[in-house]
Parts: C-alpha cells; sequence; structure tokens
C-alpha cells in the first residue's frame, strides 16, 4: 500500500484545467451585473480547485483506497450492526423513477412511490409490534428526538407535568442527548451486578414527573433485559411511557417485539438492522413506531391510502407535533430498506437474528478463555469483554484494537459500554461466516498473547496502516479544520 | 431446519458445530432469556420474501409508477432542484470502500473518508466566507434548527425571529425545534417586493433576540438584502443566521463576507438525486467564536507519531458520545456520502465550472421570467432580484396552479411549486425555478402551453 501522504484536491490545482462539461448559453447572455445589485455579487471567486477529470477520479479513487468499508473486511463494530450491505439495494434506488423524482410532484404521479413507502410503514409496524409508523426521521438519534417530542405532547395533552426520562448507564450517548434537546432532564440509573436494569433502582427512580424510561434491548451489553415486563408495569404504573432504542434489533426479529415487550415507542436504524450503508457515517433513517394513544403525535406527513386504492399524504394531523425534517423522510434509503426486507421475508429476517446470534454467542465462548467476560451467560447480537487483564503488561484496549488494524479487521467498538472497564463490544452479525469468526478469534488470541510476551509490538500498533496513530490531543487543541492555504 | 440464503453462510454443520462449541442443544437454547410471554412464535405478516429475478421486476414496476424528470421538462424547485449531476459522481460514491464504511471512529484505516470531510469542510469553508464547518447534517432544514438552538445556547436568549420567506418547510422544523427546547418563535413578514419586511423586522428584533434566521435566495426565489438585515440583530447582539443556495454563491456575495454568524443549507443542488427529496445533506458553517458549539461531526487535520499528515474526528467533547446529557447536539449518524457528493461536485466543477453553472441558472431563469410575463394575464408580483427562481401570478378567473399543473404534465412539463399551499394569500402564485438543464426551446414550451391554460 502506498503510504506517502495524499495531497488535497485543492493541492492538484493548475490554473486553466477544468472537468465540467456544460451547455453553451442558449439564451441571452444577461450579466449579473445588470439584474443583481453590486452589493450582493461575490467579489473574490471561490478558489475551488482547478483540475481535469482524471484528477477527480485518481484522487477519489486514491482516498477509497485509504478507507475500510465491510466489503474490505470483517468490521465486528459493536451496536453498529455492520452487515453485508447487498448490492441489489444500490441498484433498486438508482431506478431512475425512485432517485429522480420531486417530493413536490403531484401524488398521482408518484404513486409507486408511495406504495412503497405506505408498504414500509407496515412492515415495520408489524416487526416491532407498533400500531403506526413515521419514515421521516433521519437517523437513529433523530428517531429518538421525535419519539420523545411525541411522548411530551401525550404527556402534555393529558394535563401532565412530566419532566424526566430515565436511561440506565448502558445506554447509548444519544439517548440522554435526544432527551436534553426535548426538554427533559435524564436520570441515570445504574445496572445491577448481572448488567440489567436495577429494578429497585428503577422503583426509586420513578414517579408522578417520570415521563419515559428509554431502553435498548438487548442493552448495549449484549444483554436481554429479563424482567422486561417487570421494568414495563414499573414505568406504566407510575404513568410514565417506555421508549425502545431499535440500535440493537437485529437480534429480535420474529423472535420477539418491542410491541410485546411493553414498550410505547420504538425507533429502527434501518442502516443497521436492514442493511443499508452507513456511507462513511450517513444517510441512515431512523423510523418511528408508536402504539395507538401516539399515533395523532406522529410527525407529518404519514403516507395514507384512499378508498380507491391510491395513496397520499396526510397532513391533516392536528395534534401532530409538526415536521422533522424536510419532505418525507430519507426516501432512497428507504428503498434500500425495503428491497432488504423482501430478500428475506419475515422466515428469513427470524433466520438472520438467530444466526446474528449464534456467531455472537460462539464468538463469545470461544473468546471466554482469553478475555475477560463480564457477563457470562448468553448473549444476543453482541457481547462485552473487558481488556482490563491485559493492563498488567501495560496494555490497554485501545492497543489492542490498533494491533487488529495490522491483520486487516475493523476493531470492535471500545470503551464503550462506559460501566464496563477496558470495554471491547464485538458485534459479528449474520453475514460472516464461522471461518472469518474463526480466523478473528485466532487473532484475537495471538494479540493477547503478544501482549503478555511483546507488550511493546502492541503499543506500537499499527504498523501496516497508511498513517500511525495520531495526535488527537494537538488536533483539539489547535484546530485545523479546513484548507484555509486557498489555492 | 436453516433455509440458504445468499447472504447468510450459515450451513447445517457449521451451526451444529458451534452450537456444540457452546454447549448448547439448539438456537433456541440461545433464547432462553426472552420470558416466554412475549415470544413471537407464528410467522409475522410482513411482505413476503421474492427471488432475485421476481424482486427487480417488482421494484421496477412500482419505480414505473413514478413520473421521473429525465421524461419530463421540470420547473419544479421549492428546495429540491433539477440540476445537472455529473456522470463521474456515482462512480466514485459507488466505491464501496466509501458507502460501506461505518464513520470513520478508527482514524488510521478511515483516512480516505476522513479527508474527505475535511475537503468537504473546505469547500463549504470557502463557499460560505466562514471560518468553520462540521462534516454535515441530516438536511438543510435541520441544519437552520440546529443553528437556531445554538444562537439560544450562544446568546442565552429564548426567542428566533424567522423571516416568513424561509422555507415552509424549514420553519414548521425550526417550530418542532423549539417547542423542544422551550424556545420562542416570531415570524416576520415579507415586503411587496418579495423580501423580509425590514420595518416589520426592526420591530421584532429585541434584546431578547438570539438570533434572526433569513434564507436567501428566499423561498420565493427573491435575494435577501443581508447587508441591511446583518445591523438589525447585530445592534442587539444577536446572531444572524443565513440559509443559503450552495450553486448561487458561485456569483452571489459570501454570507460570511456580509456578517453572517452561521451559514446553513442544503448540498442537494450539488450532484445529489432528487429521491423525493431525501437524502441529501445539510451543511453548517460558524464564525469561529462559535466553534466549540458546533453540532455534528468535525474532521481536523494533525500529525502521526512518524510526523506525516493525518485527519481525525475532533473537538469531540461537544458530542453525545462524550457529554451526554450535556452535549450541544444529539446529532450522531449525518449525511457524510452525500457530502462526499457535494465535494466531488465541487471538485468537477471547479472554480470557473461553479461561475458558469451559477450564470446559466441566472440567465435561463431570466429568460424565462421574461417569456412568462409576455403573457398577458400573467405577472410578476415580486420585483426584487432573484436568482434562479420566481413566482408568477396567474389570471384570478383561470384554472387553479394544480389543475395547470395537471394539463402541463400531459404535455411532458412538471409545473412549478403551488404556493397557496404554504402562503394562503398567495392563492393562485406558481414558483417557477429553472436550471442549467433548461433548454431555451423548453422554457418556450412552458411559455406557449401555460399561455393556452390560463
Amino acid at each position: 500500500m502506498n503510504t506517502e501522504e495524499k495531497a488535497l484536491i485543492f493541492e492538484l490545482s493548475k490554473p486553466g484545467r477544468i472537468a465540467y462539461s456544460l451547455p453553451a448559453c442558449d439564451v441571452p447572455e444577461l450579466e449579473a451585473a445588470v439584474c443583481i445589485p453590486a452589493s450582493m455579487i461575490r467579489q473574490v471567486p471561490a478558489q475551488l480547485p482547478e483540475v481535469y477529470e482524471v484528477d477527480v477520479i485518481r484522487h477519489y479513487t486514491a482516498l477509497s483506497r485509504r478507507n475500510f468499508g465491510i466489503d474490505n473486511g470483517f468490521y465486528p463494530l459493536g451496536s453498529c450492526t455492520m452487515k453485508y450491505n447487498p448490492k441489489i439495494n444500490e441498484d433498486t434506488a438508482r431506478l431512475s423513477g425512485f432517485a429522480h423524482i420531486h417530493p413536490y410532484q403531484p401524488a398521482g404521479s408518484i404513486q409507486g412511490a408511495l406504495e412503497l413507502l405506505y408498504t414500509l410503514q407496515n412492515d415495520l409496524a408489524v416487526l416491532t409490534g407498533m400500531d403506526q409508523v413515521s419514515l421521516q426521521p433521519a437517523a437513529g438519534a433523530h428517531g429518538e428526538w421525535t419519539g420523545l417530542m411525541m411522548i411530551r405532547a401525550y404527556h402534555e395533552n393529558r394535563g401532565e407535568k412530566r419532566s424526566k426520562v430515565i436511561v440506565p448507564d448502558s445506554s447509548h450517548g444519544t439517548n440522554p442527548a435526544s432527551a436534553t434537546t426535548a426538554g427533559f432532564e435524564t436520570i441515570t440509573i445504574q445496572s445491577d451486578a448481572s448488567g440489567m436494569v436495577d429494578l429497585d433502582a428503577l422503583r426509586a427512580a420513578v414517579g408522578s414527573d417520570t415521563a419515559a424510561l428509554m431502553l435498548t434491548n438487548p442493552s448495549t451489553l449484549g444483554l436481554f433485559e429479563e424482567h422486561i415486563l417487570e421494568i414495563a408495569q414499573i414505568v406504566h404504573e407510575a404513568g410514565g411511557l417506555l421508549y425502545y432504542d431499535g440500535a440493537n434489533s437485529n437480534a429480535i426479529m420474529g423472535i420477539t417485539r418491542p410491541g410485546d415487550m411493553g414498550f410505547d415507542v420504538v425507533h429502527l436504524n434501518l442502516h443497521k438492522t436492514m442493511s443499508t450503508p452507513h456511507g462513511g457515517g450517513g444517510p441512515g433513517a431512523g423510523p418511528v413506531g408508536v402504539k395507538s394513544m401516539l399515533i395523532p403525535y406522529l410527525p407529518k406527513p404519514i403516507v395514507g391510502i384512499h378508498s380507491d386504492g391510491t395513496y397520499y399524504f396526510d397532513y391533516d394531523r392536528p395534534e401532530s407535533i409538526g415536521r422533522v425534517k424536510a419532505f418525507y423522510g430519507n426516501f432512497g434509503i428507504l428503498v434500500r430498506a425495503y428491497t432488504y426486507i423482501r430478500t428475506y421475508g419475515p422466515e428469513g429476517l427470524r433466520q438472520v437474528s438467530e444466526c446474528a446470534v449464534l456467531n455472537a454467542n460462539y464468538m463469545m465462548h470461544r473468546l471466554s478463555a482469553h478475555y475477560e467476560i463480564p457477563y457470562p451467560g448468553v448473549c444476543k447480537h453482541e457481547f462485552v469483554m473487558s481488556g482490563r487483564g491485559l493492563k498488567a503488561y501495560g496494555v490497554r484496549t485501545l492497543d489492542v484494537a490498533k494491533r487488529l488494524l495490522d491483520f486487516g479487521y475493523h476493531p470492535p467498538t471500545i470503551y464503550f459500554p462506559l460501566n464496563v472497564e477496558e470495554s471491547m463490544m464485538i458485534e459479528p452479525t449474520e453475514t460472516e461466516s464461522k471461518e472469518t469468526l474463526d480466523r478473528f478469534i485466532d487473532t484475537m488470541i495471538q494479540i493477547a498473547e503478544e501482549a503478555r510476551t511483546t507488550p511493546e509490538l502492541v503499543t506500537g500498533a499499527p504498523y501496516g496502516t497508511v498513517v500511525r496513530r495520531l495526535d488527537e490531543t494537538n488536533a483539539a487543541r489547535k484546530p485545523i479544520l479546513n484548507c484555509s492555504c486557498g489555492i | 431446519m436453516t433455509r440458504p440464503h445468499r447472504y447468510i453462510p450459515m450451513t447445517e454443520r457449521d451451526k451444529s458445530e458451534m452450537l456444540a462449541a457452546i454447549g448448547a442443544a439448539q438456537t433456541d437454547d440461545l433464547f432462553r432469556d426472552i420470558p416466554d410471554a412475549i415470544r413471537y412464535r407464528g410467522v409475522l405478516p410482513m411482505s413476503p420474501a421474492l427471488d432475485e429475478i421476481s424482486l427487480l421486476a417488482h421494484m421496477k414496476e412500482l419505480a414505473g409508477r413514478n413520473t421521473d424528470t429525465a421524461s419530463c421538462i421540470s420547473f419544479l424547485g421549492a428546495g429540491i432542484y433539477d440540476h445537472h449531476i455529473p456522470v463521474i459522481i456515482n462512480h466514485m460514491i459507488s466505491r464501496s470502500e466509501f458507502y460501506t464504511a461505518y464513520t470513520p471512529y478508527q482514524p488510521e484505516i478511515s483516512q480516505g473518508e476522513l479527508q474527505a470531510i475535511f475537503e468537504f469542510q473546505s469547500y463549504i469553508c470557502e463557499l460560505t466566507g466562514m471560518a468553520v464547518a462540521n462534516a454535515s447534517m441530516y438536511d438543510g432544514v435541520t441544519a437552520l434548527s440546529e443553528a437556531g438552538a445554538l444562537a439560544a445556547g450562544a446568546t442565552k436568549r429564548r426567542e428566533l425571529v424567522v423571516s416568513r420567506t424561509v422555507h415552509p418547510e424549514a420553519r414548521e422544523t425550526v417550530r418542532t425545534m423549539a417547542r423542544g427546547l422551550g424556545l420562542d418563535i416570531v415570524e416576520v413578514g415579507y415586503s411587496a417586493s418579495g423580501v423580509t419586511d425590514l420595518a416589520a423586522l426592526r420591530a421584532a428584533v429585541t434584546a431578547d433576540t438570539a438570533a434572526v434566521l433569513v434564507q436567501s435566495p428566499n423561498f420565493f426565489g427573491c435575494l435577501e438584502d443581508l447587508t441591511a438585515i446583518e445591523p438589525i440583530i447585530h445592534g442587539v447582539k444577536g446572531l444572524f443566521i443565513v440559509s443559503a443556495n450552495p450553486i448561487s454563491l458561485g456569483l452571489l456575495e459570501a454570507p460570511g463576507k456580509l456578517g453572517a454568524d452561521i451559514v446553513v443549507g442544503d448540498a442537494q443542488p450539488l450532484g445529489i438525486p432528487q429521491s423525493l427529496g431525501g437524502p441529501t445533506c445539510g451543511f453548517f458553517a460558524v464564525a469561529e467564536p462559535l466553534m466549540r458549539r458546533m453540532p455534528g461531526r468535525i474532521v481536523g487535520q494533525t500529525k502521526d507519531i512518524d510526523g506525516k499528515r493525518g485527519f481525525v474526528l475532533t473537538l469531540q467533547a461537544r458530542e453525545q458520545h462524550i457529554r451526554r446529557e450535556k452535549a450541544t447536539s444529539n446529532i450522531c449518524s449525518n449525511q457524510a456520502l452525500l457530502a462526499l457528493c457535494a465535494s466531488i461536485y465541487l471538485s468537477t466543477m471547479g472554480k470557473q465550472g461553479l461561475i458558469d453553472v451559477a450564470n446559466l441558472n441566472l440567465r435561463k431563469a431570466h429568460y424565462a421570467n421574461s417569456q412568462l410575463a409576455f403573457h398577458e394575464g400573467i405577472t410578476l408580483p415580486f420585483a426584487a432580484p432573484f436568482f434562479n427562481e420566481f413566482v408568477i401570478r396567474l389570471p384570478e378567473e383561470g384554472p387553479s396552479v394544480s389543475e395547470i399543473n395537471r394539463q402541463l404534465l400531459t404535455y411532458g412539463i412538471l409545473g412549478g411549486y403551488d404556493l397557496g399551499l404554504a402562503y394562503p394569500e398567495l392563492e393562485g402564485h406558481m414558483l417557477v425555478a429553472v436550471t442549467e438543464k433548461r433548454k431555451r426551446e423548453e422554457i418556450d414550451h412552458l411559455a406557449s402551453r401555460l399561455g393556452e391554460l390560463i
């Protein structure tokens, strides 16, 4: 691999080169100065690079070669469900009738798109055991906030002032952040010794000010909350609602449903469970499902069907929390998710979850002889290990992660959840083979051995990447956030 | 019995070996922690599975029931535009090293994405004239909402003044956000020329105003006089937030040069398909004093232990995974792949191309404007300067905008946005968008058909 520094696109610029092709102007060549006041006209042209088409192709091809995706190799990033992103999804989303339609076209001219959205709303409602789904939120955190805004509207309409949202200490950071942006105060409760919600702590925390409990189930520890029905009862009896963070839904499809567990609101991360690509950080999609009493508060519009079988955008929702995003959600992602659902059907999706859970348990079992498993037993789609046993040799979880890079793996999620010291969260997903899992496990065992025998080998890693460990402290202290050098 | 599926490698033999290793008799034992009362035992009544041939046929059938803008002549804009997408963009964003990667948490194997984001930030700063930009937001309207939230936090004030010329869906989204944070929204109307009413704005802005939120070109396509608005809000030490169309910035002065504190917008015009309005990509740029209050991911340049240039996610102390309930925003996933689209677009257009494409938009829109106004009965209600979009008023006694659009579609024309939908007082008004893709004869075609229909 070429480990030279890669030039910025701006650094390739040479005056006079172009990479674009535009038609000649076939209308009068009006000058901006004639129709726009001078004070509004740009004085200095934007200093964009001047390159030709081959420069652009080689530049982004080179950048892509300095990046690692699922198609490059195993990516057991816990809570992120890095499963294979099927290629057919990419093809269907690019069909002209999906990619090149305008959100304000007459509904009659986009009936195929509306049918897809309507069907997806229903399929996701069935999958999660909810009564209605909105496809509008753009990502998981956006779905959380949307759900909390509905919970807020629900309580307010009942004349109740409920200001607190309870989250366990193992929750995703987005949970408390979403609670704050929805105007709630967050109460964090400790997990019990087995990693579950501490029922006594929950009982002590709930009250007449409880708006909701936000829960990921299976939790970020990969554990199913065995007392979920009791948890739901405690929260509901206090007058609160239950919010399901669907980031970990890959464990439960067709096996159990949040709606049946007692949850009132659910979001799904289609870019996790439904295989839509993460795109290097997005776009995602975070649909939200609700039980019937919350349907009036769903963001508008949702897709409805007339008695004659035609579909329409339903804006007539006076109690809606309003709009949370422009238009109707990340439609292109929804097309991919729908395509994915149709490649499996309900029985196939159940098989997805069964295989994901078996893969995770197999890995946990084999690794348990070499790394500390703080919560043994059965896990669901992911599990958490602790690297604290290696601290005696001066090796930390970060070092293990960096060493994995030299073997061609994307490391697990590290230092999360926060309630496990030196944590590593491993999620294999169902699309990885036993051979891949075995090779990764063997590598992890080898790294543990290296940590004991040649710790400096591990702490100095990685060696084979285009850059080695980067100075993150200085990056934050003296931020260089753009190429203001000009050209 | 596990049925083979092309995405799942587990064979019956794998399964039995793995179960044996674990010491479980069957897969179901791994779900023993789920209470029986909530186990789903049937088959979920969802859409059934299809083989690849049938699925492709089904998806093509659904797509085929939509009239796409490749098969008609679009004059529809209002936030989503029919611009040319250079062919190389799709080839580059189809590199699966980009699109199948997660957020670049491991910088050593994510330098490609990190550098691409760093370049995106650089492009946005250059276009907007701002000091710092982030890695992207969900879309332009959520970016505007977050800008309002930032302003409230930075000024410790609870009121946002929003012009009614801001996109109606943006204003709705800002209102939803404001309800969450307990902020007040004051809307200011527009003048006879189609831009923010400055007298009303002056009256609305007080010492409690956290920010003024405007859009330019505004929803009517008119250019706001940012130079006149700036002193009104800075006079009370509030923040000036501008939502801008990135292609227009090829010709129009960068809002940062006109005193904006936060500049946001939607990068859809920069090579992103319309896709029923999403996914697009919001951009978000601020003046330096606001840097540590920005929402979202930010990439910074640094060095590795050998002194080599590299890039990392930085200033993470603002973010939800560190700050939890004290974070500046809850955003996590953003729209990275679309930010890449926008970057490749700007790399392709370059310095001259952006000016040229902006000029084509300006000229074709002005040509269309004059051709449409030529018809007796069609009037131009707003006199303010415009870029690539403008408002026409149809005769009161004639058919409605939606009826005209229905008729236009039979001629293969996607007509403009019906402004009466969002502005009751503008019933009978149509917002017409004209991009570089529209040929003179297509514009003439619209003018002729419209002349017949009114």
